[in-house]
């Protein structure tokens, strides 16, 4: 083995190759669209309209899904017409803005898994993103998180809830390390969402029978982790068939509770049985079954199989297709970017910017809001350190990804109150205590780690009081009545009774904070190319637009004015200077606005100590400082030679309220200089010392050796360029043409 | 959509409050949704192009009457290799019986399809 050389050595240690790749296999079923052995699309109806074969199976031969699926999943009456037409002629009908979404969901519904996945396969990335705009059932877009932790910590658990809220999710998903605390989690999320804002749908991913009873007792809203797989053999393995799926589906409606299913290329590949199929091929089959058994929607993308998706040619396109398949098909789309596809923050970023762009009824259907290492599904696409980095993607786009900024002090006084209510509603019930460490840790903390007071038995006991007592939801809302929580009680039991009316089993259905019901049927998508569809209020951009750490001109000079200081004066105020004789004076010039607007530089060095410096390297060389404010140009070269003009060794200084600065000569033209250090960020106060020492150095005829510009791989530019157009138009302000220079004194 | 809707139990939401939660008078049955509103949210389905759908809320109806305890263990029935074929068309008559025809119907397709598929008990 010899060594790869050192330009090698560098790319294979980027955080893009722990990621894994594999070379396409169809035999494995690691080949994304269009697999050698993808069925050929068809579909043959008998004289009585029973389909005898579909997709080039013949019914004797259907597997389960085959057999689901063309009992109930097609809509036969346009069944002839849409397996006719063209694939293109449809491909480009689902990007046609002129062509209705109705149109498409009408065909679409005639489409057997090989049709339909055909069609879309010839769909291009951008056009995947036109396709998801027009297509996706709501108009409203949305988001999804998690919220767990390893220690099922209920304190914990209610202080994310209600983070979660606070940034604008919509739905909250939790889950379990321990089965058996799945009770006590869904009660703590479900309080802690509703401390957060009304609205807020609640589930708890368990197996599909615990899951089930409890969306019968009230302890969660929705469903979501309804599993269904693209082969026989996975199918079955996940000890489900359709029957039984369509059943479970029927049964979370009969309770008035919302529910989806969830699928994902790549996931029958992951358990060895993909029968040589293509991962689109298998997850149109999927899809196609989902509209049969009459759920409302999927959850796919991937999801736990999203890096097998990407570990192929064309399989992050794929993971998209999957979810604009779910839309054809009329379905409410939870599009993925769940479960971490890479180690990679470009490769993370490359896979859900598409779907932000286009929107979707759910861009992630598990953002992590919790740390990565409490993420009891896995560590996800997005994780709570890119909170801040979601909320820039949707402003630098102006998109809506469902996620608003929230305030420090809001979410503090809201996770306060989430583990406050939780307490109380804990010893209300006989559930347990709490002490008062363990809830300051878990108000303050970034992730479980931060919380070691928690006690594991806690969440277990509460859990089985719950179970053996038959707590219900009820409960939770008459403990939270009694306790003083009263909106919380409220937000709970409005959920409750959304139930009865069941409005919000409709497809894609999510509360607004105003208990509005947005679906399908309230909300329909209605995007007609550009100018139409989907525009955020102005208070939804105001909300997008608005994040924490933006910046105006006011804030930059009211935190100028906090450095102010009165070691800098004007020492002379008529204004009028005559150049110096000595051939020691140097004179150093300032910009208009230093000692009256700007006191500090971008590397947080004070003026006047900038200042200081370069006298005292000055006075080092044996030579004498002035300090002259130039009021009638913002220009650093001007500045700099009007200084030496003045000067009587000829020798100006220029520099900058924002720190940068040059040694110029008087007889050079403004634009050239001796040294310049434009860097300011960086120039420090050992770099203004050198400049005086060099600037007295060329006062005395010498030629220094330059310093040299320190060197930053940051984003020097993304960091200052914000002040740096404040600060300059500061100093435009404060300069007037024809204004002559005052000479300052500064205090040593 | 429909704003004066009633529960399974014949109550009406508007008279459940926090109060009433609290003074012990509201039961979780009281806020199940009544067949009927499951049918006229089947329809809504089915006027916005989803029979599917609407079939599905159809079943829901059928059900949203039957005990919670029930509704588990015909689910339960129904996940491979639980039932024999006389076991499952013994549920779709009981089913027929109390008027749930399309879960009976369900469950007769699964017995056919279930012993052409190898999937029953056995």
């Amino acid at each position: 083995m010899t060594t790869p050389i050192g330009r090698f050595r560098f790319m294979d240690a980027q955080l893009v190759n722990l990621d894994g790749f594999a070379v396409e296999d169809p035999s494995l079923g690691l080949i994304a669209f269009d697999a050698p052995e993808d069925p050929k699309p068809s579909l043959v109806l008998d004289r009585d309209n029973r389909v005898i074969e579909m997709d080039s199976r013949r019914s004797e031969d259907f597997d389960v899904l085959d057999e689901f699926i063309a009992r109930h999943g097609l809509d036969l009456d346009v069944a002839t017409e849409a397996m006719e037409l063209d694939d293109v002629a449809f491909a480009r009908m689902a990007v046609d803005p002129a062509v209705p979404r109705a149109e498409i969901v009408r065909l679409g519904a005639g489409m057997t898994p090989a049709k339909l996945a055909r069609c879309l396969s010839l769909l291009r990335p951008v056009e995947l993103g036109l396709a998801m705009t027009k297509m996706r059932a709501r108009r409203t877009p949305s988001n999804q998180a998690h919220v767990t932790n390893r220690s099922d910590d209920p304190l914990l658990l209610a202080a994310d809830a209600a983070t979660a809220a606070a940034f604008g999710f919509r739905e909250v998903e939790t889950t379990v390390p321990v089965l058996g605390d799945a009770p006590s989690n869904a009660v703590a999320v479900s309080i802690g969402a509703a401390v957060g804002s009304p609205g807020v749908l609640v589930q708890c991913s368990v197996e599909e029978a615990i899951e089930l009873e409890m969306g019968m007792r009230g302890l969660v809203s929705y469903a979501e982790t309804v599993s269904i797989y693209g082969t026989e053999q996975v199918f079955i393995d996940g000890d489900d068939t359709p029957w039984s799926k369509a059943f479970l589906t029927s049964a979370y409606a009969s309770r008035g509770v919302k529910m989806r299913v969830t699928s994902g290329g790549g996931s029958e590949a992951l358990m060895g049985a993909a029968e040589r199929r293509s991962m689109f091929y298998l997850e149109a089959r999927c899809v196609a079954l989902a509209r049969a058994l009459g759920s409302q929607g999927v959850q796919n993308g991937g999801i736990d199989s999203a890096a097998v998706a990407g570990s192929v040619p064309g399989g992050v396109r794929s993971l998209m297709a999957e979810n604009v398949m779910v839309m054809v098909r009329n379905l409410e789309a939870c599009t993925g970017n769940d479960a971490l596809m890479s180690e990679s923050h470009v490769r993370r970023t490359s896979r859900t910017l598409p779907i932000l762009l286009a929107g979707s009824d759910y861009v992630c259907s598990g953002f992590g809001s919790i740390q990565r290492y409490d993420n009891m599904f896995g560590p996800s696409q997005w994780n709570s350190e890119d909170v801040d980095d979601f909320l820039v993607m949707q402003r630098d786009w102006g998109v809506d990804g469902g996620l608003r900024t929230a305030a420090e002090p809001r979410v503090a006084e809201l996770r306060t109150r989430a583990v406050d209510a939780v307490r109380a509603v804990y010893r209300h019930l006989g559930l347990g205590d709490f002490t008062d460490t363990w809830a300051a840790q878990a108000v303050d903390a970034a992730g479980s780690k931060d919380v070691p007071a928690a006690d594991l038995m806690t969440p277990l006991v509460a859990s089985r009081i719950i179970r053996e007592t038959a707590v219900t939801m009820l409960d939770v809302v008459a403990a939270l009545y009694e306790t003083g929580f009263e909106d919380e009680a409220g937000r709970i039991l409005a959920m409750l009774k959304a139930r009865v009316a069941g409005d919000y089993l409709q497809t894609a259905a999510i509360f607004d904070e105003d208990m509005r019901i947005l679906s399908l049927v309230t909300d329909p998508n209605d995007y007609a190319g550009p100018g139409t569809g989907y525009v955020p209020t102005s208070a939804r951009q105001s909300e997008i637009d608005t994040i924490r750490q933006q910046r105006s001109l006011e804030d930059l000079r009211a935190e100028q004015a906090g450095y102010r200081s009165d070691d800098l004066t004007v020492e002379d105020v008529s204004g009028t200077q005559a150049a110096g004789n000595d051939p020691r004076d140097v004179v150093i010039g300032v910009s208009p606005a230093v000692g009256r607007e700007i006191w500090r530089t971008l590397s947080g060095l004070s003026v006047v100590d900038a200042l200081r410096e370069l006298l005292a390297g000055l006075e080092e060389e044996g030579c004498v400082g002035r300090v002259i404010r130039v009021n009638d140009t913002i220009d650093l070269g001007m500045i700099g030679l009007t200084a030496a003009r003045l000067a009587g060794s000829g020798i100006g200084i220029g520099l900058q309220g924002k720190g940068t600065a040059l040694i110029h000569r008087r007889d050079l033209p403004p634009l050239a200089n001796l040294e310049l250090y434009s860097v300011a960020p960086s120039v420090d106060a050992r770099a203004y010392r050198q400049l005086g020492i060099n600037a007295g150095r060329h006062a005395k005829g010498a030629t220094p050796e330059p310093a040299r510009n320190a060197y930053s791989d940051e984003a020097i530019e993304a960091r200052y360029h914000t002040k740096v157009v404040a600060l300059v138009g500061i100093e435009r302000a404060c300069s007037e043409p024809g204004a002559l220079p005052q000479q300052l004194a500064v205090q040593r | 959509m429909s704003p004066s809707t009633l529960g399974a139990s014949g109550r009406d939401p508007a008279e459940i409050t926090v109060e009433a939660v609290r003074d012990g008078t509201v039961d979780i049955a009281d806020l199940r949704i009544h067949p009927d509103q499951l049918v006229h949210q089947a329809e809504v389905a089915e006027a916005h192009e989803n029979p599917q759908l609407g079939a599905n809320f159809r079943r829901a109806a059928e059900l949203a009457s039957l005990p919670d305890e029930q509704v588990l263990a015909l689910y339960d029935a129904l996940r491979p290799y639980r039932s024999t074929a006389d076991e499952l068309r013994a549920h779709a008559d009981s089913l027929s019986e109390t008027g749930a025809v399309l879960n009976a119907a369900l469950f007769r397709e699964a017995a056919e399809v279930y012993a052409r598929r190898g999937l029953l008990r056995r």
